[in-house]
């Protein structure tokens, strides 16, 4: 039983990072895909824009999930990370080029600057979730083996799970940040930036809800035991919940219902994400590592239930108070271009 | 087991990534503090120079916080990436540190960000109130952080089985260990004198290049306050700390005097080098009975030697005995500077006039930094070969993981990159003009 609410820790926050961490991956995504310095000026400044208050917070969801892994679950994070160590590693690099460049683009001076930074930032925005999303895919198709360094180093997160895993990550991200970003022009009355990212919040949408899809067919053929997990039991309603608010959300998106569209899109996430677990249950490492073998003993369980308890009862507060600030535009900037401060 | 080399690599990359990660730390512990006093003479005189101040500080804070969410983020994946074996083994006893340490982060990350794009948006007393929850969070995310080193140096809290395997953890025992409060306050000062001299060595340098005004003025006797009043504190607290060494890791102890064999009334040695194949110092200044005095309070004391225990369980003693003596050397220095700058504004309500004494707080915020490392190496060094003290040894712990050269030589580019971006952004910010501010109403 506490190892259960203590892998419901570990899914909710998988489930948040996967809502708050993707959405600013995915605002990397169309900050690289926003075209020439003058042209892409106007995209980026409402990235910047938005993203600057709150994804420090947003981050530390990754860090809430290894910590509760490695305190509840120690067996599996060792496991994991000796064998998954070049995609997390990666992914470890690409979190720093693309904190730092962020954080340093705010303050270049000239478009040069602003240029290479926003590269760094936005190509490793692109990298950072498809990683994450390759190592999901290796623990969910049962490559990682038990113990240190037992698993293929390559095969291990280089197969067609992995790689499906990590282009929905990516796709997902960009629908999400397109869609808040959509909201948060709206609320810069912004009215042509609103209609760019609403286009690419169809576009980014479409794309995620065909490749999801397409998907199944390669879990199928490589991943039998997460396929069939899928496809029955809570693991289909959720796939099933996910597909129905994603499909919501395209038509708020259509009709311009940004505030509705911000919860459907991240009830699509978070469903698909309970699916998952739901589809690998009991398994904590499938094929053979049960949650309950991995499972570090009661007095440990406790104490993460009791810490995580406390805790939320303090950040539960102190991110809705986050959140309503920046939702009622009480933490916004002034809107710029990127591009602007340079043309003077 | 695994080639040395790569225990070696392994051991490198993490101490690069902690060398890295604990200065901005520094900054984490020490800087909200500084920037929330700031802001707090200005609601009480209403002076928008404070406020300029403040708010300049609160964004430099904010770009070194970023970087230490990402710094942090390494360490944690290393953890993981470099020691398995040591987290698969042992995460269930001394965890539950980091799961609090992550609740603090959360909590900081969001009132950093509150507090700095809420200038002018809040109230002057909601936003001043922001600030706090930032205090209390780098407090506590480095008091949860430590305890988990006290640990590593002191572990207790479960049950040995016989295979080494962890029996009935108890992780608020391990979190509650006996290293914890010395460590936390040695490591807590340690975060002012750094984040305070280093910030001072700017406004120092300022200050000799003529910019005396209100502004630069506030920011150099802020700072210095802080830092001086710490230095002194920190030498009663090493002392305090070594005469802990001295009682739970008396190998530790030996190696940082590189005292060779047990003896009462042991002397303390000045510099020089030790000589493994004489098993002694050469070239140093012995004082007579002092490492007894220091590391017992009795200059009669006995004080145990390297010899006690077999040549592969002792530490570097070249190492940690070099570190440990430039760290002390410079919390010395450190600890007369603040006394001269408290000494001369406690009589005569001023800086010191002297352009010597701003050289030397220029100087300061660099020795500071290398104090901070140098005190960490000794502390961890001198727990090799062990990454569990007496329980687990690192070469036990590492990764069986191919790649760790190619993984360090990443490592070491990006973090060079890494060091030029922060200070090419640090001298940016610091060369811009301070904003204008309205001045308010004393409140």
């Amino acid at each position: 039983m506490l190892a259960e609410v203590c892998a419901g820790f570990v899914v909710l926050g998988i489930a948040a990072y996967a809502v708050f961490g993707s959405a600013d991956f995915g605002a990397g995504f169309w900050d690289l895909t926003a075209g020439g310095a003058r042209r892409g000026g106007a995209l980026r400044g409402m990235i910047q824009r938005s993203m600057a208050p709150v994804w420090e917070a947003n981050h530390v969801w990754l860090i809430f999930v290894l910590v509760i892994v490695w305190t509840a679950f120690p067996k599996a994070f060792g496991s994991i990370f000796s064998t998954l160590y070049v995609p997390l590693f990666l992914a470890a690099i690409g979190i720093i080029f693309r904190g730092t460049a962020f954080a340093l683009r705010g303050q270049a001076a000239t478009i040069r600057e602003a240029r290479v930074l926003g590269a760094l930032f936005a190509s490793a925005s692109v990298l950072i979730p498809f990683f994450f999303g390759a190592v999901l895919g290796g623990i969910a198709s049962g490559r990682v083996g038990i113990g240190n360094a037992t698993g293929d180093p390559v095969d291990s997160w280089l197969n067609p799970t992995s790689a499906l895993i990590g282009v929905i990550a990516v796709l997902t991200g960009a629908y999400l940040a397109a869609v808040y970003l959509a909201g948060d022009s709206v609320r810069a009355e912004q009215p042509e930036l609103a209609r760019a990212f609403r286009s690419r919040a169809l576009l980014a949408g479409a794309a995620s809800g065909a490749v999801s899809i397409g998907g199944l067919l390669v879990l199928r053929s490589d991943a039998r035991a997460l396929f069939d997990g899928l496809t029955s039991g809570g693991g289909l309603v959720m796939v099933i919940v996910s597909a129905l608010a994603g499909a919501s959300t395209l038509f708020l998106v259509w009709t311009e219902r940004y505030g509705l569209a911000r919860v459907t899109s991240a009830l699509a996430v978070v469903a698909i994400v309970a699916g998952w677990a739901l589809a690998q249950d009991p398994y904590l490492l499938p094929p053979s590592l049960t949650l309950d073998q991995a499972a570090a003993a009661d007095a440990t369980l406790q104490a993460t239930v009791i810490v995580v308890g406390l805790g939320m009862l303090i950040l539960g507060p102190s991110l809705w108070f986050l959140y309503r600030l920046v939702l009622k535009g009480q933490l916004d900037q002034n809107y710029e271009p990127l591009d602007q401060r340079f043309h003077t | 087991m695994v080639a040395a080399a790569d225990l070696l690599e392994a051991r490198q990359m993490q101490a690069l990534s902690l060398a890295v990660h604990i200065p901005i730390v520094c900054f984490g512990i020490a800087f909200p503090a500084m920037m929330l006093f700031v802001e707090g003479l200005y609601l009480r005189t209403g002076d928008a120079t404070y406020k300029a101040l403040a708010k300049r500080w609160s964004k430099v804070a904010v770009t070194l916080f970023a970087v230490g969410v990402v710094t942090g983020t390494i360490l944690s994946f290393e953890f993981g990436l470099l020691w398995p074996e040591f987290m698969a083994r042992f995460g269930e006893v001394f965890g539950i540190g980091f799961a609090l340490e992550g609740i603090s982060f959360f909590v900081e990350a969001i009132f950093i960000a509150i507090y700095v794009y809420g200038w002018d948006r809040l109230s002057r007393r909601a936003h001043f109130l922001t600030g706090i929850p930032v205090v209390l969070s780098g407090f506590a995310g480095s008091f949860n952080v430590i305890a988990v080193n006290g640990w590593m140096n002191d572990p207790t809290g479960f049950d040995l089985g016989p295979d080494g395997q962890v029996l009935n953890p108890r992780p608020w025992d391990a979190l509650l260990n006996s290293n914890m409060w010395h460590e936390l306050i040695h490591m807590y000062l340690a975060g002012y004198l750094v984040c305070g001299f280093i910030v001072a060595g700017v406004y120092a340098y300022a200050w000799l290049r003529g910019r005396r005004d209100h502004y630069h003025r506030t920011a150099l006797v802020v700072t210095l306050a802080f830092a001086s009043l710490c230095a002194p504190v920190q030498v009663i607290v090493g002392d305090w700390a070594g005469r802990e060494v001295a009682n739970r890791q008396p190998l530790k102890l030996a190696a940082m005097e590189g005292l060779q064999r047990t003896q009462n009334g042991a002397p303390f040695t000045l510099g020089g080098f030790y000589d493994e194949s004489r098993g002694e110092v050469r070239y140093g200044i012995e004082v007579p009975r002092l490492l007894s005095l220091l590391a017992k309070h009795d200059p009669d004391a006995r004080v145990v030697g390297l010899e006690s225990a077999p040549l592969e369980d002792r530490p570097p003693i070249n190492i940690v005995r070099f570190a440990f003596q430039t760290m002390a050397g410079i919390g010395t220095f450190l600890a007369l500077l603040g006394v001269v700058f408290v000494w001369t504004w406690y009589r005569k309500r001023r800086l010191p006039l002297s352009p010597w004494f701003f050289r030397a707080v220029m100087a300061a915020g660099p020795l500071s930094f290398v104090a901070l490392i140098a005190g960490w190496i000794t502390t961890e060094v001198g727990r090799q070969p062990w990454i569990v003290y007496e329980v687990m040894r690192t070469e036990q712990a590492v990764t069986n993981a191919n790649g760790l050269a190619v993984g360090y030589f990443v490592l070491v580019a990006v973090y060079v990159s890494l060091g030029a971006a922060v200070v090419w952004l640090l001298r940016r910010l610091a060369r811009r003009p301070p904003e204008t501010e309205v001045a308010g109403d004393a409140g």
